[in-house]
């Protein structure tokens, strides 16, 4: 089920696009849908999104599965998105990313024990010089360190 | 230094219509509202400046304007590609941040050009702040009365919208952005047909990257020759230039085309702690990287860096000192075409798995003989068979790595561990 208040949120991406072309808006209503359901996808939502969006499911399934920013499985609240491509890298991600698996006790991909928190390592997100740099919601957080991380990591709530 | 899309960029609230508007901002679009521009002479100009696609390919942008069938019946699209993803590359981050307006302002000079009504901005997903940025931005625009229907009575339709990707690097990729824009997965299209004649929902549609369109209310005002020479023989104009890796301040930086590698090196702080120059990669994580005394002898410029063995591509600088592991750091990127592979084409789908597995073997200690000839082998038979470019992007570095880095390889299969970190 569609909320009242996320169709009208996927109804103001559907008026962007051609009348005849409303499974354009499929990426965002996907990502609508899924942070109204603790930032997870599952198969009745995407169809869900289908019916909502008049497209055939497996179409919205499709988009579900080959794009990186939705998720099919439970993630925290918070999910860190620690960017490890080579501009990170060569600025100690690797080390940064260790520091941040010990701190929460919990390893790349999996959620901490109160739900409060996962990490994801993630391919390149466009702040290369800003290296090393993560991303938790909307928000990007560069020139990481790891007195820097204990810092937001410490602030999550 | 920062010309053009950088212009503003010292300035409180860079990204406002007012501060864009008293750089002389929105002029030429006025113009053309006025009826005092023709598509031919903005085409002129541009052809004029030499400006060339700054997404990668660099294709002339005044000659891709001139293929729109502008006086072809039907609805035509105006598509910005702003799906910034290549490994090195922050720049259309920072002209969406800081100077919104120009991309706006470009886009729709597109658009009156080649007759195409709406518009659309592929912001890639990640980029929240840009798309606020640029959303405040098309707010402002439409308050103003500088875009939408019968703008100022000039009888010129204009409406552009901002699109969101969800996590893709293939969508950088022109034609898996269109796909993309129609709500499917964002696999690459045949070519031909050209976009410029099949292209959105199947209508005539040209995409540019960000900083082109960001380029071309400048160029326009201060016309083509000023922008030409800016620039060199060849690469007309500046260029904004993403430095990161073992630099002492990585930024992005606007220069003219043709600045001397080693003084853009200088404008980053030089090498951080003193530690000596080892390798550049100078265009984006798929072109090929650059021993230190090659790059040190180069010039930032579409021939200057294919004179010295790879490509100008996004302008996208990466600096690697005298610590860093080849092997390893090769490794990483052929991680990351084989996550970002569509899945399209066998050669890239399976070659890059085939690459990444191969390396992941080397750096695990379990390297073999024959693993080097492998890697050729794979990179050779990905190297052109594939219908877009991410095949080729994926090659491309393992090629170079290995030319320019053998030993490094050779070490790390016979002793199970890295030459340069023990």
């Amino acid at each position: 089920m569609i909320s009242d208040q996320a169709k009208k949120q996927i109804d103001a991406w559907v008026a962007k696009y051609p009348e005849d072309r409303k499974s354009s808006a499929v990426m965002e209503a996907l990502k609508i849908v899924q942070a109204e359901n603790d930032n997870s996808l599952s198969a009745e939502s995407i169809q869900d999104v289908a019916d909502y969006l008049g497209m055939p499911g497996i179409a919205a399934a499709e988009v579900a599965t080959f794009y990186e920013n939705y998720n099919h499985k439970p993630v925290g609240k918070h999910v860190i998105r620690f960017c490890h491509n080579i501009s990170c890298m060569l600025n100690g991600s690797d080390d940064l990313i260790s520091h941040l698996e010990d701190k929460l006790g919990v390893k790349t991909g999996e959620v901490t024990k109160d739900g409060l928190i996962s990490v994801k390592k993630v391919e390149c997100l466009g702040a290369c010089v800003g290296a090393p740099m993560f991303q938790i919601g909307d928000q990007y957080y560069e020139n990481l360190t790891a007195e820097k991380i204990d810092e937001i990591v410490d602030g999550l709530k | 230094m920062n010309e053009v899309c950088f212009k503003n960029l010292d300035k409180k609230d860079s990204w406002s219509l007012a501060v864009y508007e008293a750089s002389g901002g929105y002029s030429v679009w006025r113009k053309i509202l006025r009826g005092e521009l023709t598509p031919e002479q903005i085409i002129d100009e541009l052809k004029a400046s030499g400006l060339r696609g700054r997404g990668g390919a660099g294709f002339p942008t005044g000659l891709k304007w001139s293929f729109m069938p502008r006086n072809s019946a039907g609805q035509k699209y105006v598509v910005c590609n702003s799906d910034e993803g290549e490994p090195g590359t922050c720049k259309d981050r920072d002209i969406l941040r800081y100077n919104p307006h120009a991309v706006i302002e470009g886009m729709a000079i597109g658009g009156f050009v080649m007759n195409a009504t709406t518009g659309y901005n592929y912001i890639r997903g990640e980029f929240i702040e840009p798309f606020n940025r640029f959303e405040g931005a098309l707010k402002e625009a439409y308050a103003a009365g500088l875009l939408g229907e019968n703008i100022s009575d000039s009888g010129v339709d204009f409406n552009l919208y901002a699109h969101l990707g969800a996590g893709a690097y293939v969508c950088g990729e022109e034609t898996a952005l269109l796909e993309s824009i129609e709500g499917k997965k964002g696999q690459p299209r045949f070519k031909p047909p050209f976009p410029a004649n099949v292209g959105l929902y199947g209508k005539p549609t040209t995409i540019n990257n960000t900083e082109s369109f960001a380029s071309v209310a400048d160029i326009l005002s201060k016309g083509g020759k000023w922008f030409a020479d800016l620039g060199v023989e060849n690469s007309g104009g500046c260029k904004l230039f993403s430095v990161s890796g073992h630099v002492k301040n990585p930024a992005n930086f606007e220069v003219s085309m043709g600045t001397p590698f080693k003084d853009l090196l200088e404008m980053a702080g030089g090498m951080r702690d003193g530690a000596k120059l080892k390798a550049v990669i100078p265009g984006g994580s798929s072109t090929p990287v650059l021993t230190a005394d090659v790059a040190m002898a180069m010039t930032m410029d579409y021939d200057g860096i294919e004179k010295a063995g790879s490509m100008l591509g996004a302008g996208s600088v990466i600096v690697m000192d005298e610590s860093t592991c080849m092997v390893e750091t090769l490794t990483r990127l052929a991680h990351f075409y084989y996550d970002e592979s569509c899945g399209q084409c066998t050669p890239c789908r399976e070659g890059t798995g085939w690459l990444y597995r191969a390396l992941k073997r080397i750096t695990d200690g379990n390297g073999k003989d024959g693993d080097i000839e492998l890697l050729l082998n794979v990179q050779d038979k990905i190297m052109g068979n594939t219908i877009c470019a991410l095949g080729d992007a994926a090659a491309m570095p393992v090629e170079s790595f290995l030319r320019n880095f053998r030993e490094e390889f050779e070490y790390y299969i016979e002793h199970g561990k890295s030459m340069v970190k023990g």
